[in-house]
């Protein structure tokens, strides 16, 4: 069918359209180009691009090199994660199916003398026998009940109920997982029955505030568990964080069990104490037990069954290197980014620039693109580098690794490429709007590094709502609930979500461009 | 000299940026300082801040400007070439050097002794109402108390020595940005990696060589003995700095030409 009049001019005008989007293209990848000229072409940004990266990597380097904490290795629990298992265990083998009833009487703790100076757990523990200076305090995790595990191996499969410190009846099991049964204190007005039951591959805790009435707290299964188990009564204390003390100090807890009856194919009728030691910071022989009668029993014991995480023990986080790096970077990043935008209003460049695309907004624009993407394929580049290097020296130093996913890897490698890309935009932007050179870089500093020198010792709101909160892009240790710990930056830990953090940083860049957008177009260049 | 010195006065003095830098440099000091003390929340009391070091928060902000201000008398007259007009005028370099120093040091410590009363008298004013005054247990932050002067006067003092620091730098560099760069990298630099580094020995002494780490020591009223080093050793620490930047700079300027 022949196209009517109308429709052929309809058709003239959309290739037209079109034409004018190809040309508008060409003009802005020309305009880029001609942007990666003007940096490519001034030798001294080329090599101090170069240098920041450099820098970047051998300040990693170094503070991985200075970093001397060696720590034994924690054991893997069942997803591959590092954890902590060390605890005192009375207990019985249980063939097939079965149960274990015990009331808690009382739960009571203490722990070493608190140390002025800050440190870490193994710094204050490995100070000798404290045994007859221990001052009394539960720690909140402080726990006792009954556990069933496989064997006692390091980072066993296991599910557990118990009473807590200060977060009730919880019921545990493979390090990660939890549900919470009574809440409250144990003590002599308020104690606590606990009931672990096996029935195949499924076991279930139980709580009940009588030992009349019970409630399910909740099952676990887990995967091929033997026919023959360990089950028994268990206490541990972990590492203790008193309120406004400086360092975390071992703790031990002590629980009053009673009323403990078995059910199922006990073959032995003696129960095993097992001080079942880790590389967890402890107090020193304060794992004890005590048969009262047929089923009541004392046991002490320090330690903790959890998941690790950072600054429990005293091993460096592998990413303080790669932050130290990208700090450094960071500043010459902004110093050459801020140049770019203000050499042209130094030497008058910018009006040859503008009178050749009047369109001003597009300029700026291809100038951020252009900074942007420099400093990102630095970054990225020196991050990769950094990254195996920095992991290498610290093995070398007998410092324990947390396990790393390749997806968590590639987005500190993305990530603080695209820190350094948006800085280099937003010191873009603020060179455009401020023309002199010490104002911007100034600004850029303070807004970009400062906060980080006021928060990132404590992680506070600096560390949220100003640009430096983009370094939570590097943030990769897991974070537990269910361990208490300084969740701070210097031990890996941001106030914010990673990619909530950059969002933040991108905000900002997106906020100053536009403002330089409106700034350039208003005044005369 | 004092040919010299009127000059760079005059020079100084006729910058518009230079007032509203000085301006910038009180304005800011003085505004972080008290929304630092709005922020500080101790109810119960018995917090371990230290008053005064809360006060003058500002001056971790209000030095950045004193090092733009510092760096502009040397980067601006080369930027401009004015430089070479200087120089020529008064060939004895180090003169010029000594009479922008000694013009600098003079604005700063006028400028920093409002910029730093001012933010004590807002945190005298504030700090009470958020659990930090003589009703905790505190001792009144009065100015003329021992420890409190020895703060006070030395944030002034400090905010000087950045400047000469800046100006040596700027000496050495020419560049403004690489000397702004330069002397905001050296000061903030250092406490991050000594946070972020593992060895808590090595981060006790990059506080101590560190010229923010160190200079800002003179601040501290309580908890002396647990700072890396002591309130004016640490002083020393930033003025060894600076005239290390001072006779850097100034041996550039007399073997290079301008």
């Amino acid at each position: 069918m022949k196209p009517t009049r109308w429709a052929r001019i309809h058709d003239r005008g959309d290739d037209l359209r079109y034409h004018l989007a190809a040309r508008d293209r060409a003009g802005f990848t020309r305009l880029l180009w001609a942007e990666f000229t003007k940096f490519r072409t001034v030798r001294a940004w080329m090599i101090a691009l170069c240098a920041a990266a450099i820098a970047f990597v051998l300040l990693s380097f170094l503070s991985a090199f200075e970093s001397r904490a060696p720590v034994p290795a924690a054991p893997a629990g069942p997803g591959g994660e590092g954890v902590c298992d060390t605890y005192m265990f009375v207990h019985r083998t249980l063939a097939g199916d079965g149960a274990l009833t015990a009331r808690v009487a009382a739960l009571s703790g203490a722990h070493t003398p608190l140390s002025p100076t800050s440190g870490n757990a193994f710094g204050v523990s490995s100070k000798g026998h404290l045994g007859s200076q221990l001052q009394p305090g539960l720690a909140p995790w402080a726990k006792a009940g009954i556990i069933l595990e496989p064997d006692t191996n390091q980072g066993t499969a296991y599910a557990a109920v118990m009473v807590t410190g200060s977060h009730g009846v919880q019921m545990q099991y493979d390090y990660t997982h939890d549900s919470p049964g009574i809440a409250g204190p144990v003590g002599p007005s308020s104690p606590r029955w606990l009931r672990l039951t096996r029935a195949g591959d499924v076991i279930t805790g139980y709580d009940s505030t009588d030992g009349a009435r019970w409630t399910e707290i909740g099952t676990a299964r887990l995967a091929r568990l033997p026919r023959t188990v360990q089950i028994g009564l268990f206490v541990t204390s972990p590492v203790y964080f008193p309120a406004g003390a400086g360092a975390p100090t071992s703790s031990v807890a002590t629980a009053t069990f009673d009323q403990v009856s078995a059910q199922g194919d006990l073959p032995r009728r003696s129960w095993t104490p097992d001080p079942v030691a880790g590389f967890y910071p402890t107090v020193p022989s304060a794992s004890t037990w005590q048969q009262r009668s047929a089923g009541a029993f004392t046991i002490s014991g320090s330690g903790d069954i959890a998941p690790l995480v950072g600054d429990i023990i005293s091993a460096q986080w592998a990413g303080a290197s790669i932050v130290n790096g990208t700090i450094a970077a960071l500043l010459s990043v902004i110093v050459i980014a801020t140049l770019f935008a203000t050499s042209e209003y130094r030497r008058g460049l910018i009006r040859t620039t503008f009178a050749a695309s009047p369109r001003r907004g597009r300029v700026l624009a291809a100038k951020a693109v252009v900074a942007g993407s420099l400093a990102f394929a630095a970054g990225a580049i020196a991050t990769a580098i950094a990254e195996v290097i920095t992991r290498h020296v610290l093995a070398a130093n007998g410092s324990y690794l947390f396990p790393q996913s390749g997806p968590a890897l590639a987005r500190v490698i993305i990530g603080t490429g695209l820190l350094l890309g948006l800085a280099a935009a937003l010191a873009v932007a603020l060179g455009t709007m401020l023309r002199r050179s010490a104002a911007a870089v100034a600004a850029g500093t303070v807004l970009l590094v400062l906060p980080g020198v006021l928060g990132s010792q404590s992680g506070n709101w600096l560390m949220r709502f100003t640009p430096t909160a983009a370094f939570a892009i590097q943030a990769t240790l897991p974070r537990s609930n269910l361990v208490t710990s300084a969740y701070t930056p210097p031990n890996g830990y941001f106030p914010i979500s990673p990619w909530a953090g950059l969002a933040v940083l991108a905000a900002y860049t997106t906020v100053a461009l536009a403002a330089a957008t409106w700034l350039v177009r208003q005044r005369d260049a | 000299m004092r040919g010299s010195l009127h000059a760079e006065w005059t020079k100084l003095r006729t910058l518009a940026s230079t007032f509203w830098l000085l301006l910038a440099t009180a304005a800011l000091t003085v505004a972080v300082s008290a929304a630092a003390a709005a922020a500080v929340r101790c109810p119960a009391g018995g917090c371990a801040d230290d008053p005064a070091k809360i006060s003058l928060t500002g001056i971790y902000l209000g030095q950045a400007v004193v090092a733009v201000l510092a760096v502009m008398p040397v980067s601006g007259e080369y930027g401009t070439g004015m430089i070479r007009l200087t120089l020529a005028a008064t060939p004895r370099r180090l003169i010029v050097l000594a009479a922008k120093a000694a013009v600098l040091t003079g604005l700063i410590l006028v400028t920093g002794t409002i910029a730093v009363f001012a933010s004590l008298l807002a945190g005298a004013l504030i700090l009470p109402g958020h659990g930090i005054g003589p009703s905790h247990g505190y001792p009144a932050t009065s100015a003329s108390d021992g420890p409190v002067l020895r703060a006070a006067a030395g944030s002034v003092l400090y905010l000087a020595l950045i400047a000469l620091l800046s100006l040596g730098a700027a000496t050495a560099l020419r560049e403004a940005a690489a000397a702004i760069g330069a002397v905001l990298g050296l000061l903030y630099l250092f406490p991050i990696i000594a946070v972020f580094t593992g060895n808590a020995s090595l981060s006790r002494h990059l506080e101590q060589i560190a010229p923010m780490t160190a200079g800002l020591a003179i601040q501290a009223t309580t908890g002396l003995n647990s700072l890396p080093i002591s309130p004016w050793a640490g002083l020393g620490v930033l003025a060894a700095w600076a005239a290390g930047a001072l006779v850097l700079g100034g041996m550039l300027l007399r073997s290079r030409d301008a």
